[in-house]
């Protein structure tokens, strides 16, 4: 557990220092609603149109996250100095996920509120504890396939391309069923609920892919 | 007295290129290993293997008692590591990084402090890593290697970017204490100098070994005709 | 050693296969809505099936690989995965002329089987290049297997979410009678699948026979010529 807490300071810690991958996911999202805003010409979106356009530009936002996740740690050795360590190797990847996990919702943070202003027709008042549990499981599921998939990435050729590439169809359960509970949040009068058999869904995904990824994590770092 | 390294037959294939191919010695602990060997030798592969980050594709590794790669996990913390990279991240300061390493390996953050002293980075200590010159760096480097005073010490090439001062106030810092020496495999491509510090030489060439004597026994020319 | 009882399998695989395409020409009868085009579903959904089995298969080889580092357990995985992304393509390719056939587009959004193959599809198609992007042999096998097993256990879990993203708005499109076969058409599907799986079988151990029949004369032809020997290729397959 100290290992973990090690772990995500170092990684905290680096983030704050350089600001590589928070900042750019702040402003890449903000960018992406304007280009929404003019490439489907609409002033103000609703219901399913909406929750697409918050999933979707969260999802590319969370691949140049996955793209930075790695490259501090291959670059400057930190690989090597990790697996000199007498730690279970597991925790890397917790670490890593748990730092994706709060680098989304530091995004979301500023992201949401400016969705809610630039592009989103009715407000968010009284859906917004609903919103936060469905963001809150959609970060999740984004988290740990990123920090699987950055890892098989980040030590091969083109990883810019192959992590996402890899991450995106893994990630269309996760975009389905974050799309699916939102829609009717973002809806006039939302605040309905959620849906039980979605929330599954997300739920069994990301526990299924986070048993799976500790399972087979280890193998990636030897050598 | 223990046996600190004892291998048989190593070897380390990529493919179908080999890295290194049927090592056998046996290191006493507390003695000095020193290996000898063009660039591309397998000296290198050979020291990755024993700090356990290699796994070996033939032949039997046992460091300090246990086998490796199986039993590697029981070792890893009494081994040490000083190579071309000094595995620190560079937008951290020498301080945090050390604190960072401590953290993983179980060590005081006091020890920090003690080798941040020890290697005469006090006053720098909470610059970044980025803002030192390559001497300053491999110092850090060597602080971090010692930090959890292993029992055996790999070193590539320790003295590349230090002058002759530097080196020599390092020295102790490698060695360990003189009731408890430490176990050392050191690269070198400094036939004199290195045969001086070893009691084995292991010469490399293309993986293979060509020389493994006490180092008494050997000559600066039969180091030299190694990179002939 | 992988080569026995190859020709016995060709055989029985090919009677099967003829069986079955007998069975769909001349024996199952046509559907009244859809009329002949509906006859694609015996290639359509066979091919389906046995894909996805071979995709969870290649997963479990690879789980086998990483326990005991035994090269050819990426080789079966390697081979499983490569023939399940052909039959995958022949899925998209004759769901979307059955798709066309009978409901005059090339793509239906609506239906699950299709869609989910895409997606998975779009995954496996990273397996060859991430592959080949990784130099050292060992390492190539190691991270393949890692991603066999995650894609392997994604798939089951894809299709049901895709299904059930649909299952409420539309209705399953590119079926048939919707419910119980009829023991014709039961008949004719059961060889189409025996026949389908025999071919995988056929193909798998066809393929495994030839990398190692190469691997052994690379090795033959490197220890004849010792270290005059070509430095092999970058290559994405695994080799003995």
């Amino acid at each position: 557990m100290s290992v973990l807490s090690a772990l995500l300071r170092k990684e905290l810690r680096l983030e704050l220092r350089t600001f590589e991958s928070v900042p750019g996911m702040v402003l890449f999202s903000v960018t992406i609603f304007v280009v929404f805003h003019f490439g489907l010409d609409r002033a103000s979106v609703e219901g399913d149109l909406a929750a697409g356009i918050l999933v979707v530009t969260l999802l590319f936002a969370g691949m140049l996250g996955l793209n930075r996740l790695y490259v501090a740690d291959e670059e400057q050795g930190g690989f090597d100095g990790f697996l000199l360590a007498p730690v279970d190797r597991t925790w890397l990847f917790v670490a890593k996920a748990t730092a994706l996990f709060a680098y989304l919702v530091a995004l979301e943070i500023v992201m949401v509120p400016a969705f809610a202003f630039l592009l989103l027709g009715p407000g968010l008042g009284q859906a917004l504890p609903e919103l936060l549990v469905v963001l809150a499981l959609v970060n999740g599921g984004f988290a740990i396939i990123a920090a699987l998939v950055g890892a098989i990435a980040v030590r091969t050729r083109a990883r810019d391309l192959l992590g996402p590439l890899i991450a995106l169809p893994l990630l269309v359960p996760v975009v389905i069923a974050g799309a699916e509970l939102l829609q009717p949040l973002l809806r006039e009068g939302g605040g309905g609920g959620l849906e039980a058999k979605w929330l599954a869904i997300l739920g069994l995904y990301d526990l299924v892919f986070g048993l799976l990824s500790v399972a087979v994590f280890d193998p990636l770092l030897e050598d | 007295m223990t046996t600190a390294i004892e291998l048989d037959g190593l070897g380390r294939a990529y493919g179908e290129r080999t890295a290194l191919a049927g090592v056998t010695l046996s290191l006493p602990a507390g003695r000095t290993l020193v290996v000898f060997g063009p660039n591309g030798a397998g000296k290198s592969t050979l020291l990755r293997i024993l700090a356990t980050l290699l796994r070996p594709t033939t032949g039997t590794a046992r460091v300090l008692g246990s086998e490796l790669p199986r039993e590697a996990w029981r070792v890893r913390g009494r081994i040490g590591l000083l190579g071309h990279d000094p595995l620190l991240y560079r937008e951290l300061s020498a301080r945090e990084n050390l604190r960072y390493h401590a953290r993983l390996h179980g060590v005081a953050p006091a020890r920090v402090e003690a080798l941040l002293d020890a290697v005469g980075l006090g006053l720098r200590a909470d610059d970044p890593i980025s803002t030192y010159s390559r001497g300053m760096v491999q110092r850090a480097a060597a602080a971090r290697a010692v930090l959890h005073d292993p029992e055996l010490l790999l070193l590539d090439e320790p003295r590349a970017n230090l002058d002759p001062a530097a080196a020599e106030a390092l020295e102790p810092l490698l060695a360990g204490t003189p009731d408890r020496p430490r176990t050392r495999v050191v690269t070198s491509h400094d036939p004199a100098g290195g045969l001086a510090e070893a009691d084995v030489a292991l010469g490399l060439r293309g993986g293979r070994p060509v020389l493994l004597a006490p180092a008494a026994e050997v000559t600066v020319a039969q180091v030299g005709a190694l990179y002939r | 050693m992988y080569g026995k009882g190859l020709r016995g399998l060709s055989v029985a695989t090919i009677i099967t296969l003829v069986g079955a395409f007998a069975l769909v020409f001349f024996y199952a009868p046509n559907d009244r809505d859809q009329g002949f085009i509906q006859k694609i579903f015996y290639l359509h959904v066979p091919m389906a099936i046995v894909a996805l089995g071979g995709f969870v298969a290649g997963g479990l080889l690879a789980i086998q690989h990483l326990r005991t580092r035994d090269p050819k357990w990426d080789l079966r995985s390697y081979v499983a995965i490569h023939i399940s992304i052909i039959l995958a393509v022949g899925v998209l390719v004759t769901g979307s002329i059955w798709a066309k056939g009978s409901w005059g587009h090339w793509w239906l959004w609506d239906e699950p089987t299709l869609v989910s193959f895409l997606i998975v599809f779009l995954l496996y198609a990273t397996y060859t290049p991430m592959r080949f992007a990784i130099e050292d042999r060992e390492r190539q096998a190691r991270y393949a297997s890692v991603f066999a097993i995650t894609a392997g256990a994604f798939v089951p879990l894809n299709f049901a979410a895709v299904r059930m993203a649909e299952a409420y708005t539309h209705p399953r499109v590119l079926s048939t009678t919707g419910g119980a076969m009829p023991g014709d058409m039961r008949l004719t599907f059961m060889v189409a699948i025996v026949g389908m799986i025999l071919l995988f079988i056929t193909l798998y151990r066809f393929e495994l026979a030839t990398k190692h029949a190469r691997g052994r004369l690379r090795s033959l032809r490197r220890q004849l010529t010792g270290d005059d020997a070509p430095v092999p290729r970058r290559t994405a397959a695994p080799t003995i």
